[in-house]
This record gives structure tokens, C-alpha cells and sequence, in this order.
């Protein structure tokens, strides 16, 4: 119980400290944060409920005021933007995540730690911004996929191989850490 | 605690912050279903008198914080440049900066504690699905009382990381940040446990 609740807390501001530690840019060059891979590892560390949890007490406190989307970014303003589904997708592609990686045991953890981290923070995250997309400016799918997935696209695949590679990492130290395979 | 409220009294200060998210709630499905350029042009207007009001510093600052909006700006406007037609586009554009600038203008005016009370009055009725606002205002404190510290050790290992190499730190930083997240959290949870834990609900 106690366990639950604080790791909750805790993964909920590795998002945030992910997003803020300006020096972690994951590929030079690409300013692309690692916030949305702090989203990914919450699935596949922390299992599909809890990681769940986790985003979405991190999104109640960026929406009651904090700045804590990368960049400084936060309060009510950023759920107005058509973009916003990104972040109403967050604790889907969490839960997603977390899903594959409890229900996939049979291969290694960085195989299935990447897909999961892929079809969480890529494949449901996009199915839920790409229509919001779609609606909150009454667009065809066409330029939904220009300017609401296209320019995330290379820096999330990078990311959910990354998360595959932490997950694996955090597996190897703590063997007992994992609570999505627990 | 750092956060986005702004040092500027302003009136929209003493107003409490429920009736104020309740107006921003309304105003933003008005936003959303109109759809003439000329009504969305002065409903833009409109919105920028309201941050008038409160005098020029704290129109400034709500210019700051509407700044990052210009990327979200550009990409709308090329698109409807590209494929000519533009009037939907503006009043994307219109819309979005008025919405975006009046849900700005609730959190610039509404202090976190009483937001934070908001939040945990709101989920009360949810406490039969198992939300316990208790629970629910003690990881919001959790959360608040190691964001600092996770950044700061974040920080640490970044430099660790450059007194060691060359290259820079990048995602290989990420793996001892969660690590000391878990092990954090592991002791955090025991102490909790040793001063009487987490009460079971009662309910």
C-alpha cells in the first residue's frame, strides 16, 4: 500500500525531473526531451495501473499550475492547444505500455520492453492526438499526419528503444524493481 | 515552490478558484463553436483587454507565457498557406491563443494551495471508486517534496558523467536517475510504514 502510493509519487516527478534537467537531450543536435520516454518507462517499469497513476497525477499538477512540461511549460493553457491529446494520451500509452509488458513474458526484456515502450508511447499515444487533432481543428487525416505525428515521429521511435535499453538496464540492477513483471 | 502564479495582484486574484475554472470551462466550449473569423477576432480582442486590466507588467507577463505558443502558430499557418486556404486557418489560430490565453490567465491568478484544496474537495465524491483524497493530497506532497531532489541528483550524475568523459551524458543518465527514484521509494515507503502507515479506508 504505502509502496504503491510513493512510487506512484516518485515516478510521477522523474517525468517531470526527465522533462526539466535541461542536459538531458537525447541525441545531440535533435532538441527532443526525454520527457515523453519518462511516460514510456512508467509503463514498462511500473506496469500498466500504476504506471497509469503515475502520469496522471503528473498531468494534475501541471494542469493545477506547475511548470513541468519540458520547456517550463504548464498550467491550464497547455490542454488548450489542438495538440493537447498528446497529453490527454499520456496515461493511455502509459497503461498501453504497461499492458504488453505484463501479458509479453516469453522474450528478453529489451525486445519487449522497446516494443511495449512502442506501441504504448507511439501506437495508442497517436491514436488518440492524431483524431483530437483532427477534431479540434476540423482537419483531414492528411494534414493531421503532417503536422500533428510527422514531426514527433523519429524522436519517439528513438525513445521507445531507449526505453527498451533502461528498462533492461533497471531489470539487471534490481532484478525485483520490475513491478510489471512482478 | 516554484509555479506559474503571478506575483502581480491582480482583481482576478480574490475571485476563488472554482467559479473561475467553471467560467474558463464555458468560455472555452464557446470558443470552440464559433466559427466566424470576425466573432473569434474579438473574442482574441476581448481576452487581451482582460489581461489589460490588471495594468502593463502583468499584460507583459501574460505575453511571456503565451510565447511558446509560436511553433503550434507557424506550423497551423503553413499548412493553410500551403494548401490555400486560409481562413480556416486563422480562425485555428485565433481560437487556440484565446483559449490557450484564458486558461493562462486562471492559473497566473490562482494560488496552488487553493487549487490544490479545489482538487481534493472535487474528488471527494470519487472516494467510492477508490480515489481517497487523502491518499491523493499525500502523493501530490510527495511529489512536490522529491521533484527537487530527483533534479538535483539528476543534476549530480550529469556531472559525474562529464568529469569521467568527453561525450555528453545523454539517456545513459536515465538509468541510476530511476534507479535512485526506486530505491528512494523503497525507503520512503518503509519510514512511512515505521510511523503507523497509510490508513486503511474506513468506508
Amino acid at each position: 500500500m504505502e509502496k504503491n502510493i510513493v512510487i506512484i509519487a516518485l515516478f510521477a516527478a522523474l517525468i517531470a525531473a526527465l522533462g526539466l534537467v535541461p542536459k538531458f537531450t537525447l541525441a545531440s543536435g535533435i532538441p527532443i526531451t526525454a520527457q515523453s520516454m519518462g511516460i514510456m518507462l512508467c509503463g514498462t517499469v511500473l506496469g500498466s495501473r500504476r504506471g497509469a497513476k503515475a502520469v496522471l497525477l503528473f498531468l494534475l499538477l501541471v494542469a493545477i499550475g506547475l511548470p513541468l512540461l519540458a520547456g517550463g511549460r504548464g498550467g491550464l493553457g497547455v490542454f488548450g492547444t489542438p495538440w493537447a491529446g498528446f497529453l490527454f494520451g499520456f496515461p493511455f500509452a502509459a497503461f498501453a505500455a504497461g499492458l504488453i509488458m505484463e501479458r509479453w513474458r516469453s522474450d528478453n526484456i529489451p525486445l519487449v520492453a522497446g516494443c511495449a515502450a512502442a506501441g504504448g508511447g507511439i501506437g495508442a499515444l497517436y491514436l488518440i492526438a492524431v483524431p483530437y487533432y483532427m477534431m479540434a481543428t476540423s482537419s483531414g487525416l492528411d494534414q493531421a499526419l503532417f503536422t500533428a505525428m510527422l514531426p514527433f515521429m523519429p524522436g519517439d521511435i528513438l525513445k521507445a528503444i531507449l526505453a527498451g535499453y533502461i528498462t533492461a538496464g533497471l531489470a539487471k540492477a534490481r532484478p525485483d524493481s520490475l513491478l510489471s513483471r512482478a | 515552490m516554484f509555479s506559474l502564479t503571478s506575483p502581480v495582484k491582480s482583481p482576478y486574484h480574490n475571485v476563488p478558484p472554482g467559479p473561475k475554472f467553471f467560467l474558463l470551462m464555458i468560455a472555452s466550449i464557446t470558443l470552440f463553436l464559433i466559427g466566424n473569423i470576425y466573432l473569434q477576432a474579438a473574442a482574441l480582442a476581448f481576452v487581451l483587454g482582460l489581461y489589460l486590466l490588471p495594468g502593463g507588467t502583468f499584460f507583459k507577463e501574460g505575453l511571456r507565457m503565451l510565447w511558446p505558443l509560436w511553433p503550434f502558430v507557424g506550423i497551423v499557418f503553413l499548412w493553410h498557406a500551403f494548401t490555400h486556404d486560409i481562413l480556416p486557418g486563422l480562425i485555428i489560430i485565433l481560437r487556440m491563443i484565446s483559449a490557450v490565453a484564458l486558461a493562462n490567465l486562471v492559473t497566473m491568478t490562482s494560488q496552488l494551495d487553493e487549487v490544490i484544496a479545489l482538487v481534493t474537495r472535487v474528488v471527494t465524491p470519487f472516494r467510492r471508486f477508490g480515489l481517497r483524497p487523502q491518499i491523493l493530497a499525500l502523493s501530490i506532497a510527495m511529489f512536490i517534496r522529491f521533484l527537487p531532489v530527483l533534479i538535483e541528483k539528476g543534476g549530480l550524475l550529469v556531472q559525474s558523467w562529464r568529469s569521467r568523459s568527453t561525450r555528453p551524458a545523454g539517456w545513459r543518465v536515465v538509468v541510476p536517475l530511476a534507479l535512485l527514484a526506486l530505491d528512494d521509494a523503497d525507503t520512503v515507503a518503509e519510514a512511512l510504514r515505521a510511523r503507523g502507515g497509510i490508513e486503511p479506508d474506513k468506508i
